[in-house]
């Protein structure tokens, strides 16, 4: 976190300069990584981990090289991820997306709202979430009734519908996996049920 | 193979992918190896930061991988460098073929089989002499005449074998002649790559294999993303399989997948054609009306899938709980059936088709990421509806206001008439699941904190809305109704009415059934209904109650023997090094003391290993079937066997069921080439998947219109379809626009310079974006003619902070025939500097939104 420190008059920074100026102390015999590179401002700085209330394991989100990540929060909010050092997949580092993560959870264009465009609207409107899932609920039964097939004209049972789709599953949770699967193709008869294992 | 494996290699070849800049985590290991003396092999269009590692880089044209993997499979026959000791058992390297077989050498790029009618392979003509063999993939049917039948036979004896090499159908002589015309000066023509950069990778292989060394190869979509693409991955299995390295320290073939959990979705497939842990997806024009003709088609005589019943069932009890009887074939009824193939590409196809009408999309960004984008895009206007889950607004859900149909297509949103929901998604953080990565590890994350506003998990989605469909149809007396009615759908839900994760993992492993005791992992599992599973392969995952090991943290010490059993879970029960009965002798002993992993233990008459052994524990290296006892399933595999998934028990160098395209690899061009095959008359795959329609124009080989090669690739700062990173500001400040990479040679031909605007055609519509002009690219002569590769990274769109135009507008629905994947990673272009002129004045790229 940065801290500012308060304005002062030319004087005085020149003699806070002087004092803080590292290369005298290294003069004199400091180590040039330690001491000699302290600075006022850097003395009264803590590691921002210190604020966190929770800390949690988790898998970065973005690739199927699984590095583990350690997630630290505060009072309900993300502070920080960073890589978790005893995973022997990633030893604590991550690469430039893994080190995202926090920027994904946090950012400034995520929505926390259920948007609905009307046919033919030019703009979103915002719905509740318990509208959006009666609604698509219905909207489900409706192209399903409409679309089910239950055999061959032969007799060859298809118990299937061609007219709703799915996609995605690549990034979700095995057992969001298996929520779908199991509603769309064991509950309601969805073939095309497909995720990014082809793309 | 585990990952951090690599690090025990001799060799690492990468191939088919660009591993430093797109896996960098998993290249650690490739460059520990390295630093222990390993040489690594980059064979690539473009030279990467993976090639700047590399000892050694091979240049190749975009699509010719077969040709330099059947180029060393040939140098390694020839010369007599495959490793004997372990290919002759371990492989079908030595097994006869029947009388019927033909050559693609003698069909001039044609198998025998060839049906010109149907465009299609019967395999009839590929199988052993006198054994029809089942598939080794999830369909293990193959559709021949007397199928079930004819696959008897192998309780009857093993197939027929000469392991002196000599007769003139084994597998040994027939690969010498498919193989023979891929010599070094053949690979040059085709590739490109200069034959003494090819030899020098040939006699790294070879040094670096046998029974003191093992070599790795890792790829990635490079090698998926082509017409080609299972066949360009089946020849470096037969290297590895030739060389011994499979199941071994070191060895082996490493996938790099893309998607975090994206070998969790494909075990627990969120795919058309699967069932969880590949049981195949029933097919209405296959034997699979009822449960007991499904099971006698699917059930391998012989090897581990014998088993098969047992999952089938245990999967229906877990859907249709009580519901499930034997009356009903355990519900096996409700089961929808495929007709046909119902992957991405048709997928596509059929919503413009208005075949389908309402559409989920989660955490998928189908108009960037899905080829023919344009096609895509009207699809969706064709929709009725449309869910769109995912964190922030994607193209996909905002194509109706933004999208090329709008900024160049002539269309106003007022006319697109497709009622979009767009709902807020939880991160991993945000949520408790588990995924699983590419080498199938299971890992599980914490919820840590709640997630913002109205973001849920897909666990609360899909639990909600079938809590209320189950309530829509809770009446009905339909017949077409019973399925949704019978699902069994009981979580428990906290305060926010999320279901308990840990609560479907314990389905997932499974249980006993009605008093649903947990199993302690697959071989518990039962085809008469007491027992509930929802995918097999994972069970053990969750054995006991408070036990859930994909959540175990416990990795090896730095003294410890680094398969890090205590570190996640790996399918199947903790298995590390798939076929780790490979890395002993037929007699049992380590192939050498540098590359030991498993080996018999007389003293305890079991298997001995730091890894858990995936082979029967106390199988003796010497038990041999009694045949005259018609043994069936894992009694009918041999001590010296380590292919249990395979009805015979060894590799398949050549395929006798199961391939679409061929039982072995043949070089073909891409369906868009500047070039013919020099190899053979049949210049394209025969099989590759192709959908006509008005929207999907493919042109012909050679085409002067398009005379560049495309190929498209990712960078280390984007992901996939781009979401997840250009609406990030650090990512999107690394790489914050489309460009193309332009080899210098074109570039001075047509007066293009760095940051220039350039546009690029293809029969499919045109993209302008900025010119990068570098010497990563080289170009080729092919038959006396200078051909040029451009490459362009695919993840940009409108939506965002990092912004460009989207290269699958360029690409075509057109796919390998075995996996309906696209064929994105070549295809041809044209190119001239300069702008599009689009309604909206400036492109797409650079317009504010
Ligand atoms: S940190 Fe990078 S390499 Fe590791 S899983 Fe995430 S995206 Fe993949």
């Amino acid at each position: 976190m940065s801290r500012q420190p308060p304005r002062r008059g030319l004087a005085e920074r020149a003699a806070e300069f002087a004092r803080e100026w590292s290369v005298p102390r290294q003069l004199r015999g400091a180590d040039h990584r330690r001491e000699a590179a302290e600075a006022a401002i850097s003395r009264t700085l803590r590691p921002r981990l210190e604020e966190a209330d929770r800390v949690g394991t988790s898998i970065c989100p973005y690739c199927a090289v699984g590095c583990a990540q350690l997630i630290y929060a505060r009072d309900g909010r993300p502070i920080h991820v960073e890589g978790d050092p005893r995973s022997p997949v990633n030893q604590g580092t991550l690469c430039p997306k893994g080190a995202a993560t926090f920027g994904l959870m946090t950012s400034p264009m995520r929505l926390d709202r259920c948007l609905h465009r009307v046919p033919g609207a030019t703009a979103w409107r915002e719905v509740t979430l318990d509208w959006a899932m009666d609604r698509i609920a219905h909207l489900v039964r409706r192209t399903r009734d409409e679309t089910f097939v239950k055999d061959l004209p032969d007799g060859t049972p298809l118990n299937h519908t061609l007219g709703i789709a799915s996609m995605g599953g690549a990034t979700l949770d095995n057992e969001e996996n298996y929520l779908i699967k199991k509603l769309f193709s064991g509950g309601l008869g969805m073939v095309f049920v497909e995720n990014q294992a082809r793309v | 193979m585990p990952q951090w494996d690599l690090a025990n290699s001799d060799c690492v070849l990468v191939m088919g992918s660009n591993m430093a800049e797109n896996h960098p985590i998993a290249f650690r290991f490739v460059l520990q190896a390295k630093a222990r003396g390993a040489t690594i092999i980059h064979a690539d269009p473009r030279f990467t930061r993976t090639s700047a590692m590399a000892d050694i880089y091979a240049p190749i044209r975009a699509g010719t991988d077969v040709a330099f993997l059947g180029g060393i499979i040939r140098h390694v026959l020839e010369h007599d460098l495959w490793f004997r000791e372990w290919a002759i058992p371990y492989t079908n390297i030595a097994t006869i073929l029947g009388e019927d077989y033909r050559d693609a050498e003698d069909g001039d790029g044609l198998f025998s089989g060839w049906q010109e009618e149907s465009r299609k392979y019967s395999p009839e003509s590929w199988q052993y002499e006198g054994v029809t063999m089942p598939s080794a993939l999830a369909e293990s049917y193959v559709d021949t005449e007397g199928f079930c039948e004819a696959t008897k036979r192998l309780h009857e004896g093993p197939p027929p074998r000469d392991p002196t090499l000599q007769h003139p159908r084994c597998v040994y002589q027939v690969m010498k002649r498919h193989f023979a015309r891929y010599t070094p000066e053949m690979v040059e023509r085709v590739t490109g790559c200069p034959r003494e950069v090819f030899l020098k990778v040939c006699e790294a292989l070879a040094r670096n294999s046998g029974r003191e060394r093992t070599t790795a190869i890792c790829y990635a979509v490079g090698w998926n993303h082509h017409s080609t693409g299972v066949q360009i991955i089946r020849s470096g299995a037969i290297l590895q399989a030739l060389l011994g390295n499979v199941g071994r320290p070191g060895g082996g073939m490493l996938a790099l997948r893309g998607h975090t959990s994206i070998q969790g979705s494909t075990d627990i497939p969120t795919l058309y054609d699967m069932l969880p842990g590949y049981l195949p997806q029933p097919h209405a024009f296959k034997p699979h009306s009822t449960l007991e003709s499904y099971l006698d088609a699917e059930t391998s005589p012989t090897g581990w899938w014998r088993n098969f019943p047992k999952y089938a069932v245990s999967l229906l009890r877990a859907w249709y709980g009580e519901a499930a009887a034997p009356e009903n074939g355990w519900g096996f009824d409700w089961v929808p059936r495929i007709v046909g193939d119902h992957s991405q590409l048709p997928l596509t196809v059929a919503m413009r088709n208005r075949i389908i009408r309402g559409l989920f999309v989660m955490g998928q960004n189908p108009v960037v990421g899905s080829s023919n984008s344009l096609l895509v895009q009207r699809g969706l206007a064709d929709l009725d509806w449309m869910v769109v889950r995912d964190f922030a607004e994607t193209d996909t859900a905002s194509f109706w206001r933004d999208g090329h149909l709008v900024r160049s297509g002539g269309m106003r949103p007022e006319d697109i008439r497709t009622e979009v929901f767009l709902m807020p998604a939880a991160l991993s953080g945000e949520k408790a699941g588990s995924f699983t990565n590419t080498h199938r590890l299971l890992q599980w994350h914490d919820k840590v904190v709640p997630p913002p506003g109205d973001s849920r998990s897909e666990h609360w989605f899909v639990y909600h809305l079938g809590r209320r469909l189950k309530d829509l149809y809770a009446a009905s007396e339909r017949e077409e109704d019973r399925a949704i009615r019978a699902l069994t759908w009981e979580y428990p839900v906290d305060d926010e009415g999320e279901p308990d994760a840990e609560a479907i993992l314990q389905e997932i492993n499974g249980y006993t059934w009605p008093d649903r005791t947990l199993l302690p992992d697959f071989e518990a599992l039962k085809e008469d209904g007491s027992t509930a599973c929802g995918c097999w392969i994972y069970s053990g995952v969750f054995p006991k109650p408070g036990e859930n090991r994909s959540r175990a943290r416990r990795p090896d010490g730095p003294e410890g023997p680094g398969t890090h059993l205590g570190w996640g879970f790996a399918w199947p029960s903790n298995r590390r090094t798939l076929n780790n009965r490979a890395s002993a002798d037929p007699e049992g002993r380590p192939w050498s003391e540098r590359k030991r992993l498993v080996w018999w233990d007389e003293a305890k008459q079991e298997w001995a290993s730091p890894d858990q052994i995936d082979f029967p524990k106390d199988k003796r290296p010497d038990y041999e079937p009694d045949w005259s006892r018609k043994p069936a399933g894992m009694d009918a595999i041999s001590g010296r066997q380590p292919f249990i998934m395979i009805p015979d028990g060894v590799a398949g160098l050549f395929v006798p069921s199961g391939l679409k395209d061929g039982p072995l690899p043949a070089h073909y061009e891409p369906v868009e080439s500047p070039v013919a095959n020099p190899l053979y008359g049949q210049s394209i795959s025969p099989a590759a998947k192709r959908w006509e329609h008005a929207d999907n124009p493919v042109h012909g080989t050679g085409d002067p219109r398009w005379p560049h090669v495309l190929t498209t690739f990712r960078l280390t700062e984007h992901h996939s379809g781009g979401t997840p990173t250009r609406l990030v500001p650090t990512t999107a400040e690394l790489q914050p626009e489309g460009f193309a990479e332009i080899p210098t040679e074109l570039a001075r031909a047509l007066g293009i310079r760095s940051t220039d605007w350039v546009v690029i055609s293809t029969p499919r519509g045109a993209i302008e974006t900025r010119a990068l002009v570098t010497d990563r690219l080289r170009p080729w002569r092919l038959d006396g003619r200078m051909v040029h590769q451009i490459a362009l990274p695919w993840h940009f769109g409108w939506v965002g902070y990092a912004t460009g135009d989207v290269a699958n507008v360029l690409t075509a629905v057109v796919g390998d025939p075995n996996t309906g994947m696209h064929e994105n990673k070549a295809l041809t272009c044209a190119l001239r500097p300069g702008r599009l002129r689009r309604a909206g004045g400036a492109g797409v790229a650079r317009e504010a939104r």
